[in-house]
């Protein structure tokens, strides 16, 4: 069976297996979507009063009976109602999706476009002081956490320029392409600090090691400029371990950066989930954690067939 | 040099055409852009109660009567109302020019319909148990309506304040469609929802209540509060609801801002569970009382903004705080009294919830330091609000840092809590025959300066037996423009007085 084949065949088992633990440990933990809509003033109802609220959550049942209702639903394509949107909740995933999606390839290119580079020179720099600054520069983006970037951001521009971007509704890019910058190009820097930050450590890592490699010694003995040594003959193997990196973290933005869109008020898929656990919102938690398995999934195979067409001598599926 | 003039005399002509271009375009529409961080959790006006949908929901629906910002009950739906001489019917004029939104008047039906909704078990509405005096609801006429009561219940005008009492169309109850089509007789209607993300409201052109001097209000929800603050710096926030008081402290600082801070109707307490031993020992809870310097816990946890507050928070009801039992800390009396119970000190769990109220982990560590001076070891539970309420309502607790809601009346404040048949009598684990009969007094006696009366002792009472220690009220807040003018807040946090707001420039 075709390597594609094979792996697509297990997304379905892997997907059931999220669904299944997301299922019962989101009704695991205490509360519910009563407790969650009247707080402490739920100590007030009635068991009659509780019974009907609790059907008109439909947690009146038994969880596994829940259950099978729910997964009949998803193979047909439904995942659900959310309670508290009244809404379906694959129409609010796919509302939330785009900003989400933007994000995370906004800070993909300021991460790849400072990081690489910045390794790249700090390989070639190695131990001098360009390459010792590069590394600060490195380990600082590491260590600082986003919401302390997130928070500056937003102190410097809104007290030393009188400017902060609309917040609380995403403008979408094909309704305003200037406002949609302004609002995610700050968030972005945000995410992508400290992702440009690994990025370089990576790069300069895998870079020192292929600049010691065989082939490398050959091509400058054979008298190709040094330039085009490091750009086009160690470059693109130096990059396997970067476009690991990168998926993997690609795939985390995608889940929705919880903490920026919570500083910068994005209605993203972070802030969805979380708010939906908040208020217990079982559908739209269950299917903004499946939503996310999948496009973890599809990112995941789009690395390892990356991988390939960076280096012939990966063969995928090979025995 | 040709070229250079022509060029600068095209870019003028086109500086020219965009401003004539601007000018132009039609008047916008003139919005309040209002921001807070949590937002409203549901439109049904009858079953929610969150602070945020309370509030939204004052701006879309109205109920009989509405509290002023002096807490004085006032006209709404209702122009006028009467109480029977044996306090046991209850009877209101609707205002004939009270319309819902769609333009059809609001009949006695209507308030029939809404009201029996309310007391429907099968409607889930938790604010239910402070109208079941309500017997039966008569509508005589399409403008009386006539509500006859089980017995005398004085409180029950207050409770008819709430916007948990909203009137609601007849046909939207028998449609089943209360909780999603948002059509109120209130100042606004809702256009659109997007939860979390943002709400817009325009002005009901049917409303009573007058002109309102702009087009609508845009709600944006900036979950993280200095961000909030951020955005007002900017100029792109005309008013917002601030949650944390130190987000609250820095508004003066900035020249263009202006913070209005009202002392609220929720109080901050350490609810002590007297079920559990050594808080069954009533010389153990007031020892805790004593020990406790409730300044220091608002100076340091709140930044001291809030008052000291004994368990009625209500100002027409209040009693002076130095009156009530220990509220000057007294450490020597404290260390009496626990060696009077046999009590050497001992360890405790208290409970909070992280971020709800925002002060509350900060209230539990100034308490543990407080109350490690009588020996008493308080280690702090920090959880998520609703394993929190989970843990709360099963009484499954030592102590918990609390803010409970208040009312404008005693009565259903605390028949909850301390009747012998109140729903929550599983959370304060506390009864107490006299504290029941003043209650039950204050709940039938229509005489202000009696109930006054009845009151007081209620509070001395209950201070001294000490089942919780009620620590401050916490201030609400709301941070605006200084260019927006006419704004009231009120203690129950409502932004209705946003009807009387003018934008400026």
């Amino acid at each position: 069976m075709p390597y594609l084949a094979r792996r697509l065949l297990t997304f379905p088992l892997i997907l059931i297996g999220v669904s299944l633990l997301v299922f019962f440990s989101i009704r695991m933990i205490p509360g519910d979507a009563i407790t969650a809509m009247l707080g402490t003033e739920s100590g007030l109802l009635t068991p009659v009063q509780r019974q009907a609220l609790a059907e008109y959550f439909g947690i009146d049942q038994p969880v596994l009976v829940q259950y099978g209702r729910w997964l009949s639903g998803v193979m047909q394509g439904d995942l659900g109602l959310s309670v508290t949107h009244g809404r379906p909740v694959l129409t609010i995933i796919l509302e939330r999706f785009p900003l989400t999606l933007e994000l995370a390839l906004l800070s993909m290119v300021i991460a790849l476009g400072i990081g690489v580079p910045a390794g790249v020179l700090a390989a070639t720099q190695s131990e001098r002081p360009s390459d010792v600054t590069v590394r600060i520069i490195a380990m600082l983006g590491q260590s600082t956490p986003g919401f302390v970037v997130g928070l500056v951001i937003i102190y410097v521009l809104s007290v030393y320029f009188g400017f902060v971007p609309t917040m609380g509704s995403f403008v979408p890019i094909w309704v305003d392409p200037l406002a949609n910058l302004a609002q995610l190009i700050f968030p972005a820097i945000t995410l992508g600090f400290a992702f440009a930050a690994s990025v370089t450590r990576i790069s300069r890592a895998s870079m020192l090691d292929v600049l010691s490699d065989d082939y490398v010694r050959t091509a400058r003995a054979k008298g190709v400029p040094k330039l085009s040594v490091v750009w086009h003959h160690a470059l693109p193997n130096a990059l396997i371990p970067v476009v690991t990196l990168s998926g993997v973290e690609f795939g985390y933005l995608l889940g929705g950066a919880v903490i920026v869109e919570q500083i910068f008020a994005l209605p993203g898929l972070g802030r969805l989930t979380l708010e939906a656990i908040g208020q217990r919102d079982y559908a739209l938690v269950q299917g903004c954690v499946l939503f996310i398995a999948f496009n973890f999934l599809i990112v995941n195979l789009l690395v390892d067939l990356a991988y390939a067409a960076l280096d012939p001598r990966i063969r995928l599926g090979a025995r | 040099m040709n070229k250079k003039i022509s060029r600068t005399a095209l870019a003028g002509m086109a500086a020219a055409l965009l401003a004539s271009a601007s000018l132009a375009l039609p008047a916008q529409a003139a919005n309040l852009r209002l921001a807070w961080a949590q937002d409203a959790t549901g439109l049904d006006p009858h079953a929610q109660t969150a602070f945020s949908s309370l509030r939204l929901l004052e701006l879309i629906y109205e109920p009989l009567v509405r509290h002023d910002s002096a807490l004085d009950v006032v006209p709404a739906v209702a122009e006028s109302w009467e109480f029977s001489d044996d306090g046991q019917t209850l009877t209101f004029k609707i205002d004939p020019n009270a319309k819902f939104s769609d333009g059809a008047q609001v009949t006695s039906e209507d308030v029939k319909a809404s009201f029996e909704r309310l007391l429907d078990e099968a409607t889930g509405a938790a604010a239910r148990s402070n109208f079941l005096s309500i017997a039966s609801i008569d509508a005589p006429d399409p403008a009386t309506v006539v509500f006859n009561l089980s017995q005398p219940d004085a409180p029950l005008l207050v409770a008819m304040a709430s916007i948990n009492a909203a009137v609601v169309p007849a046909k939207a109850v028998t449609e089943g469609t209360v909780a999603t089509t948002a059509l109120g007789s209130g100042p606004f209607v809702l256009d659109s929802w997007e939860p979390n993300s943002r709400e817009q409201l325009s002005v009901n052109a049917h409303w009573a209540g007058g002109d309102i001097a702009y087009d609508g209000i845009t709600i944006s929800v900036l979950p993280d509060e200095t961000a909030i603050l951020a955005s007002l710096r900017a100029g792109q926030t005309d008013f917002a609801l601030i949650n944390d008081p130190l987000v609250a402290t820095l508004v003066p600082n900035e020249p263009n801002l202006q913070l209005n801070a009202v002392p609220g109707l929720a109080y901050n307490v350490l609810q002590l569970n007297p079920s559990r031993a050594p808080m069954d020992k009533l010389q153990v809870r007031q020892a805790i009382s004593c020990a406790v310097d409730r300044q220091d816990v608002l100076d340091t946890a709140l930044v001291g903004e809030g008052k000291v507050t004994g368990p009625l928070t209500m100002p027409a009801y209040a009693s002076d705080p130095s009156t009530l039992f220990c509220y000057e800390q007294d450490i020597e009396k404290a260390k009496a009294l626990m060696a009077e119970a046999g009590v050497d000190g001992f360890s405790v769990k208290v409970i909070a919830a992280t971020g709800e109220p925002p002060v509350a982990s900060a209230e539990a560590q100034v308490l543990q330091s407080q109350l490690a001076e009588i020996g008493i070891k308080l280690e702090i539970e920090l959880m998520e609000l609703n394993v929190y309420v989970d843990r709360w309502l099963a009484g499954d607790f030592d102590m918990a840092v609390a803010q409970n809601g208040g009312r404008a009346d005693p009565y259903p404040m605390y028949n909850r809590y301390f009747t012998k048949a109140g729903n929550l009598v599983k959370v304060s684990n506390f009864t107490d025959d006299e504290i029941d009969s003043l209650l039950q007094q204050g709940r039938v006696e229509t005489d202000i300066a009696k109930r006054k009366e009845i009151f007081a002792q209620f509070e001395a009472r209950l201070t001294e037996l000490a089942p919780w220690v009620w620590l401050s009220t916490s201030n609400t807040y709301t941070a605006q423009l200084k260019t927006l003018s006419g704004f009231e807040p009120s203690a129950t946090g409502t932004l209705f007085s946003l009807t009387k707001v003018t934008l400026g420039q």
